[in-house]
């Protein structure tokens, strides 16, 4: 009897095993047997490298290179903000802090974690938008650079917690080292530490963008949604993870524009995998 | 004068006292051992010199040890400077996770920041020499430093502190986790750089100590309770507890 409990759970827990990968799979098959079916429609060059997405008119036009350009302008920003920020906080609480501080802070982090994107986008909408608008003089603040900065929040805690993470694990000896050869703090932080921790920051660096990249709510709301080539970062762009959401629900199933938005699902999805693939190659590195 | 004058020094955990009343004169150019049971304190004392305490949390030190006619108990020590004239080796190696190279030219890096690449290869290849580690290393400098074996990681620690140019060189059991003949390497080694350094040296093995030190402290439960010529220490101690130690009675 007691044998047969352990030989039930025991399967039972490999197929719930089985049962991630085996979805990941039916995901990936629908994904691509829905999205290549719009090479039917136009040719994958053509698809990639278009200037213009107009999937309603006739006939229809379904170039998504504004769209990459959109996600990549908006991530770029967004990564140019979080980055040193996120880094120079890790340094902080790691290193820095008083440990009363470091709880405070370790706290407020993953606070901001914890704020749906959507609220984050109508913060943003309300605050930073007409900032935005009346700093630049622009007709909008509807902007890749409003998406960047709300962004950047999101990416913040990712970025923080994991480089804080790898800055702590770097073994004390190393400090010990440094210190005892007359470093200062600053020289042992910048010469020693963050060199020894280095993979582990370009890690929490990937995944915080992985984060960012694969986004929607938020930049759907602030990024203004215009299918244009960005010329500068202080126009309205529109993203591959906004177009997917905004036009999903009134693309007829089975039309061009419905097989394109799942081909824009494809691009999007073999993006974040380099990214975390690679961000996991550095997570392992260290190891 | 690299002596170290120790009077009166008084250290303390929290309330844990780890120091009582120390009192001793360490000799330049010379090896001094400090030798005791885990726990006596011998460690607490040697990183009293570089004011390596400082970095644990509830520390508080009293009394006077005097280098170059400073306290360097006193707060206003600038531990930079102490640090650089008193350096340390550590139980376990612990290059940086960095090139050969840049290992060695970190000290100067950090001291004498925009030093000349000629003046700086200078110094890399003295200072290798100096441990002797210049020929089998010379073609590797590019390499990372954890690459290396332990021993060859000690010595170039050794040579990390020696590019530095300190007057003092403090050994946390430097050999602890080296197999015997990498000790007796890192032995010979001590014995050469004692003419032109003061060496003091923590260890757990006695005979170590009365291998390669001209005078040894035994330490028991915080207190110094005996020093000496090593070889009085060893032949003819004059305090019963340091004959029980040393003739294996406990420790």
């Amino acid at each position: 009897m007691r044998k047969f409990k352990e030989f039930l759970i025991e399967k039972l827990i490999f197929i719930c095993g089985l049962a991630s990968i085996f979805f990941v799979i039916l995901i990936f098959l629908f994904l691509t047997k829905e999205g290549l079916a719009v090479f039917k429609y136009v040719n994958p060059v053509d698809f990639l490298m278009g200037k213009s997405w107009y999937p309603i008119s006739e006939p229809a036009q379904l170039g998504i290179l504004p769209l990459i350009f959109g996600s990549l302008i908006v991530t770029l920003g967004a990564a140019i903000i979080s980055i040193p920020i996120g880094i120079a906080c890790a340094v902080y609480i790691a290193e820095v802090a008083p440990s009363k501080i470091k709880e405070v802070l370790k706290s407020g982090i993953e606070l901001l974690a914890a704020i749906p994107s959507v609220v984050l986008g109508f913060i943003g909408m309300v605050t930073l938008v007409p900032w935005v608008k009346t700093v630049f003089h622009l007709p909008t603040g509807l902007t890749a650079l409003s998406g960047s900065i709300i962004l950047a929040f999101m990416a913040m805690p990712t970025i923080v917690s994991i480089a804080e993470d790898a800055l702590y694990s770097v073994p004390k000896s190393y400090k010990e080292g440094a210190f005892a050869l007359g470093a200062t703090h600053w020289q042992t932080i910048y010469r020693v530490l963050l060199p020894a921790a280095s993979s582990g920051i370009v890690a929490a660096v990937m995944l915080g963008i992985g984060r960012v990249i694969g986004e929607t709510m938020a930049v759907m709301m602030i990024t203004g949604n215009a299918a244009v080539i960005p010329q500068s970062i202080l126009v309205p762009v529109r993203t591959l993870t906004a177009t997917i959401a905004a036009e999903m629900g009134e693309a007829v199933v089975g039309s061009e524009h419905y097989f394109a938005l799942f081909a824009i699902g494809i691009v999007l999805f073999i993006m974040s995998f380099i990214i975390n693939v690679t961000a996991d190659l550095f997570l392992h590195k260290r190891h | 004068m690299a002596d170290i004058k120790v009077n009166n020094l008084n250290l303390w955990y929290g309330n844990f006292q780890a120091l009582i009343n120390v009192k001793a004169h360490f000799n330049q150019k010379q090896i001094t051992a400090m030798i005791g049971p885990s726990g006596c304190g011998k460690s607490t004392l040697l990183r009293v010199f570089n004011r390596m305490n400082d970095l644990i949390e509830g520390v508080r030190i009293q009394g006077e040890v005097i280098i170059d006619a400073e306290n360097i108990i006193s707060d206003k020590t600038d531990l930079v400077q102490l640090r650089k004239k008193v350096g340390m080796v550590f139980q376990r190696p612990n290059p940086f996770p960095l090139s050969i190279y840049e290992n060695i030219a970190f000290g100067q890096k950090v001291h004498a920041e925009g030093l000349g690449r000629i003046k700086l290869d200078e110094i890399v290849e003295d200072s290798l020499r100096s441990v002797l580690l210049w020929d089998e290393l010379k073609d590797k400098l590019k390499k990372s430093a954890l690459t290396l074996s332990l021993e060859q990681k000690q010595r170039l620690c050794v040579a990390r502190l020696i590019a530095v140019k300190p007057d003092i060189l403090l050994m946390d059991e430097p050999c602890s986790t080296l197999d015997p003949q990498a000790t007796s390497r890192i032995e010979e080694l001590m014995r050469e750089l004692k003419n032109n350094y003061t060496i003091i040296i923590v260890t757990h093995n006695m005979q170590q100590a009365a291998r390669v030190s001209d005078e040894t402290g035994f330490m028991l439960l915080g207190e110094l309770v005996e020093f000496g010529k090593t070889q009085d220490i060893f032949t003819s101690p004059k305090d019963k507890r340091t004959e029980d130690y040393i003739t294996g009675r406990y420790g």
